[in-house]
């Protein structure tokens, strides 16, 4: 246990140490060093828990008797909910945004109250460790330290580009390390109010990191994503409220193992599940997300993707179990497949690289959702792997765009026309992490397949049209992408390197991860979610996706690994000709120009297919919004109400 | 087998008048029905065998003529159909036409007449037909492609 | 121990007699198609003579990537194939469909002309247009014979079409996109000269077109396989009356392919889609409400 207070304090202090440190070499040296530490701590602690732990199927729990330094440290969390109002306060009045200080305030005043009247339910754990929490801290700890590590060759070259913003990634850096810490404290705690603590915390970095720039763009949506989490944080503020007052109680576990014993579970339970929605940017909740790609790529990488958004779904995943067959479940699988359907529709007609991924994250986010609300074992284990695969491979999606547009100024899908004659190695790179977000035998793909077998057998058919029309869209807006990156210029020379040594370093170990878990993944599944889901759910889980189909996927990606191998014979001996591609046979000598009838010549370009007239913002945002939002009102006071009466 | 069972065609008009171009496209209606040989009509010279020109080359179609013909993969075969195609017919002295298509490209067969009769032009395929089984025996040999120039 | 044996019987005998299968069809199409349109038609053996030639053809080729990806098209195509004879997990063998198509489109955007680049978007906007429907008709039969396995689906007291009469015949209308037949031959076409030329197969040629084709060919057996598993029962009859229905709505989209001229892709994404929802789906609904009552 010791591991995880010092995990917790390190990086603590390298987000202070960073703060201060104003000079570029200090703390770079500073970043890097304190990131592989941090991942050598991270990894080191999931080791010890996993072994303490049991094996994955017993887990650790802390009641932390009522000593000094619980008390002072449940001292710290009030003084930093205080610091964190104050904080957004401030901030609100100076940028005109009132109605933020009304919902920051109703969300923490209730819980400040219940703490300094004393009403807050003591001798509960406070920590709980399975492993669950395990594989949370591997993603949040390797995900994480790798891109800070990359972030400072990033931000190198964004203030070399956008003289026009302020120079401070000191702060930067510091709330990524900050951001991590609360993470860290977020998947450890037990106790809902630490939990509601770390998530508010969580929110106020990802609205302070969206304004980054301090642009009026950047402002105007760091605000709405703070709105939309402290409405979220609201919901979970409630759900604090009832537990306490109605089963005295203040752990989540034990908000768990209470099942179905109690009717009124339904109200903390959806009240969760309505903070999840705002954290993992659900329709109608999705705006923020989008809106939140003005960060710096990192942050957009790191919270915007791989962590913070995922909290959410963490959490529906914790309560998963309690959502069977009742209406909460009913909520949030609506919400979540209608999501998963309709941002999938949405990022057809993007063609911004960020925006695509941004949609692309909802619409994932939606498929973990509506998994997570199932309330099944086979479906809730599709839904973590979801959530492991999701994680890698769209944080490495996000530094390769981000990479890409230091490199070439621009984010933009069409510019990416010829990445790999361009950019042969970012091609690659990009080529895996986008394989592995929808093509067979990766990652996302498995579990995808478990999570339609979950639905069929749990008799939910709407769930079951969403996948299966969101798999074909979003099949086709990976596939655009990936046809855009293949395609070969003729006469096109590679672009110069610009991009930083140590970004190629991260941007490597994440295809590495990739390829692991893709590998592995049976065995993580065993290993680890499989135990902890029979001890959950209280019923023995198997294997979700049999053995012999795993045997199958295997070849096909040892198939796939060699087909380059392959590549190279035919290279090899090759005995073809080489021409120019047909242009009704007046190719100007490149593949881009043809030669015209005044026998001058023109350039020719075919972009990819958006068709905004169908699919585009202006025709489905708004009508998807509203009907996402008039689902999750109807819901939830059915719900409520019912539960009630 | 011999490749002549399949030829697929490519048909270019490099100038004409467009009265061998009717004809030409009347010989791959199912009237005449050439696909009883095999033959399709691709317009596409990377899956061609045999390219079917029309007209007399002009300064215009000459570049296209010879890309066209580049992208064909071998073996291959040309048909110049009418007598502007075999050597540039009435308008032989015009100032921007070059002549016949030997002039730009290898000619295999010759068919003449204005315009070129359907039956007068599947005969001329099938004669190219049998160049270009002789093309893929010289290929085999690694022998040069050019075998013969035949006037049809 | 025989399991095995029986398994790579199927798998051997699925690549050696496959491609006579698929010529048998190809034959059979060129030759009805001919008489559709009162002509006499090339010979039967026609698609052999083709390849054949095909494969005597000097490659030529944009870049070299394409041939290796057209390689993983065939590749993919014939290993999803062996899945299925070999009893596999039907999912699993369109999973593995789709990764091959996808080699497919990658071939033709890294060649990077107008033409291919036209056939490659069209052939995303056809993967989308039947993606949903070919899940849909996996599911249909787990909720039949309660198992993907395709070796438990042969296994059944009553051919699964009994009950999903609605997936079969959405089934056959993407059978339409999918064996490129007009009037959804969007992206590529075995007809002649039009408006995208060839679209997608424009810049492959000679031999690595012989490797698209052989391809395609094993793509298309195991297209008609689908269409024959509706049928198949324990009883080794069915197995007649599978091929005689493949045999009959391969005739009606030879006739389908004759009748209509190609639509525009809106047409054809919100029709199938659609005729997914509206028939598929619903039969889908039914049987899931069939489930829950407990019948």
């Amino acid at each position: 246990m010791p591991l995880l207070f010092i995990l917790f304090f390190f990086t603590l202090l390298i987000s202070v140490s960073v703060y201060f440190s104003r000079s570029d070499a200090l703390r770079e040296g500073i970043v890097t060093v304190g990131s592989i530490v941090m991942m050598v701590l991270d990894v080191a602690f999931c080791a010890w828990a996993f072994g303490a732990a049991g094996y994955g199927d017993g887990y650790l729990s802390y009641f932390l008797p009522e000593t000094a330094a619980v008390n002072a440290f449940n001292h710290v969390i009030m003084a930093g909910e205080i610091f964190l109002f104050l904080l957004i306060t401030v901030l609100s009045i100076k940028h005109g945004k009132w109605y933020c200080i009304l919902l920051s305030f109703i969300g923490t005043a209730p819980v400040l109250w219940l703490d300094l009247t004393g009403r807050a339910v003591e001798n509960a754990p406070m920590l709980k460790i399975d492993s669950l929490t395990i594989l949370m801290f591997l993603v949040v700890g390797l995900v994480g330290g790798l891109i800070c590590i990359y972030s400072n060759g990033y931000l190198h070259d964004y203030h070399h580009h956008h003289t026009d913003v302020e120079k401070r990634p000191w702060f930067f850096q510091s709330m990524l390390f900050l951001f991590l810490t609360a993470m860290y404290g977020l998947i450890s705690s037990d106790n809902m109010s630490w939990m509601f603590f770390f998530w508010e915390i969580t929110s106020t970095i990802s609205f302070l990191l969206i304004g980054y720039t301090r642009k009026e763009e950047a402002v105007t949506n760091s605000f709405r994503a703070l709105w939309m989490n402290l409405l979220g944080g609201f919901g979970f503020t409630v759900a604090i409220l009832y537990s306490a007052f109605v089963y005295q109680n203040g752990s989540l576990m034990e908000l768990i193992s209470m099942s179905e014993a109690k009717a009124g579970i339904v109200i903390p339970v959806a009240c969760l599940a309505f903070a999840a929605f705002t954290k993992s940017a659900q329709m109608p909740f999705s705006r923020w997300l989008l809106g939140a790609m003005v960060a710096p790529t990192p942050s957009s990488a790191l919270l915007h993707s791989a962590t913070m958004v995922k909290a959410g779904v963490y959490l529906l995943i914790r309560i998963s179990p309690l959502m069977t067959g009742n209406l909460a479940g009913v909520m949030v699988t609506t919400i979540g497949g209608f999501t998963f359907f309709a941002a999938s529709l949405l990022a057809i007609s993007q063609s911004d690289g960020k925006k695509v991924l941004a949609y692309s994250t909802i619409s994932n986010l939606g498929l973990i959702t509506a998994c997570s609300g199932v309330g099944e074992p086979a479906a809730t284990w599709a839904a973590i792997m979801l959530l492991l695969f999701h994680a890698v491979s769209k944080s490495l999606m996000f530094l390769c765009v981000g990479a890409v547009e230091n490199a070439t100024g621009s984010r933009d899908i069409e510019d990416m026309h010829g990445l790999i004659v361009k950019m042969p190695k970012m091609a690659f790179v990009m080529t895996v992490a986008i394989c592995g977000m929808f093509l067979a035998p990766f990652g996302m793909l498995v579990a995808k397949w478990a999570a339609l077998k979950a639905y069929i057998d749990s008799n939910n058919v709407l769930l079951v049209i969403f996948l299966v029309f969101g798999s074909a869209t979003t099949m086709f807006y990976w596939g655009k992408w990936l046809g855009k990156l293949f395609a070969v210029l003729h006469q096109s020379e590679t672009l110069r390197d610009i991009i930083h040594k140590s970004e190629w370093y991260v941007m490597y170990m994440l295809t590495a991860l990739v390829i692991t878990l893709c590998a592995t993944f049976p065995f993580l599944g065993q290993i680890f979610i499989q135990p902890m889901l029979s001890m959950e759910f209280g019923v023995q889980v198997g294997q979700i996706i049999s053995s012999d189909d795993v045997r199958v996927m295997l070849m096909m990606l040892i198939m796939i690994a060699l087909m380059p191998v392959l590549g190279l014979f035919l290279l090899l001996n090759r005995k073809e000709k080489m021409t120019m591609s047909y242009m009704a046979g007046a190719n100007a000598g490149d593949d881009r120009h043809f030669v015209d009838a005044f026998g001058g010549i023109r350039p020719s370009y075919l972009s990819n297919w958006y068709m905004d007239e169908m699919f585009g913002e202006k025709k489905i945002l708004i009508p998807s919004l509203c009907v996402a939002a008039a689902f999750v009102v109807v819901l939830m006071i059915l719900a409520i109400g019912g539960a009630i009466r | 087998m011999k490749i002549s069972r399949s030829p697929w065609l490519l048909h270019y008009d490099a100038s004409s008048c467009n009265g061998c171009d009717i004809e030409v496209l009347a010989s791959t209606t199912p009237r005449f029905d050439v696909e009883r040989f095999g033959i399709i009509n691709t317009g596409n010279p990377k899956h061609a065998d045999i390219m079917v020109v029309t007209g007399g080359v002009n300064a215009q179609t000459k570049q296209v003529v010879r890309q066209l013909y580049s992208q064909m993969p071998d073996p291959k075969v040309v048909i110049a159909a009418g007598i502007c195609a075999c050597d540039g017919g009435i308008f032989k002295d015009c100032y921007n036409i070059s002549g016949g298509v030997d002039t730009v490209i290898p000619v295999d067969v010759y068919v003449p007449g204005c315009a070129v009769r359907p039956e007068a032009l599947i005969d001329g395929v099938v004669k190219a037909l049998a160049i270009l089984d002789e093309k893929r025996e010289a290929m085999k040999n690694h022998a040069t492609c050019e075998v013969h120039l035949d006037k049809a | 121990m025989n399991e095995i044996v029986m398994t790579v019987i199927a798998i051997v005998a699925f690549v050696i007699f496959a491609p006579i299968v698929g010529f048998f069809l190809e034959g059979y199409d060129r030759v009805v198609s001919a008489k559709l349109q009162r002509r006499q038609g090339p010979p039967f053996l026609q698609p052999v003579y083709d390849l054949i030639k095909l494969f005597e053809k000097q490659a030529i080729v944009v870049n070299n990537f394409e041939t290796a990806l057209v390689l993983g098209f065939t590749i993919f195509t014939i290993f999803s194939g062996c899945i299925f004879f070999a009893g596999g997990d039907i999912l699993l063998v369109f999973f593995a469909f789709s990764l091959a198509d996808m080699f497919l489109v990658l071939a033709a955007s890294s060649a990077n002309s107008p033409y291919s680049s036209l056939g490659s978007q069209r052939e995303f906007i056809q993967m989308m247009a039947y993606e949903p429907m070919t899940l849909l008709t996996a599911i249909g039969f787990y909720m039949v014979c309660g198992s993907f396995n395709v070796s438990d689906i042969i296994n059944q007291d009553v051919p699964a079409i009994v009950r999903t009469p609605g997936v079969f015949l959405g089934y056959c209308f993407i059978l339409i996109i999918k064996l490129r037949k007009s009037p959804f031959d969007l992206s590529t076409s075995h007809h002649a000269h039009q408006e995208m030329v060839k679209g997608l197969t424009q810049d492959i040629a000679g031999n690595v077109l012989g490797i698209l084709e052989l391809g395609e060919i094993y793509e298309e057996v195991f297209l008609m396989a689908i269409v024959a598993l509706f049928f198949i029962t324990k009883n080794p009859l069915s197995y007649v009356v599978g091929v005689a229905a493949s045999l009959i709505i391969f005739f009606i989209m030879i006739v389908i392919d004759n009748v209509f001229p190609r639509v525009k892709w809106e047409n054809m994404l919100i029709s199938s889609w659609g005729v997914t929802l509206a028939l598929a789906g619903s039969n889908f609904l039914i049987l899931t409400m069939l489930k829950i009552a407990g019948i």
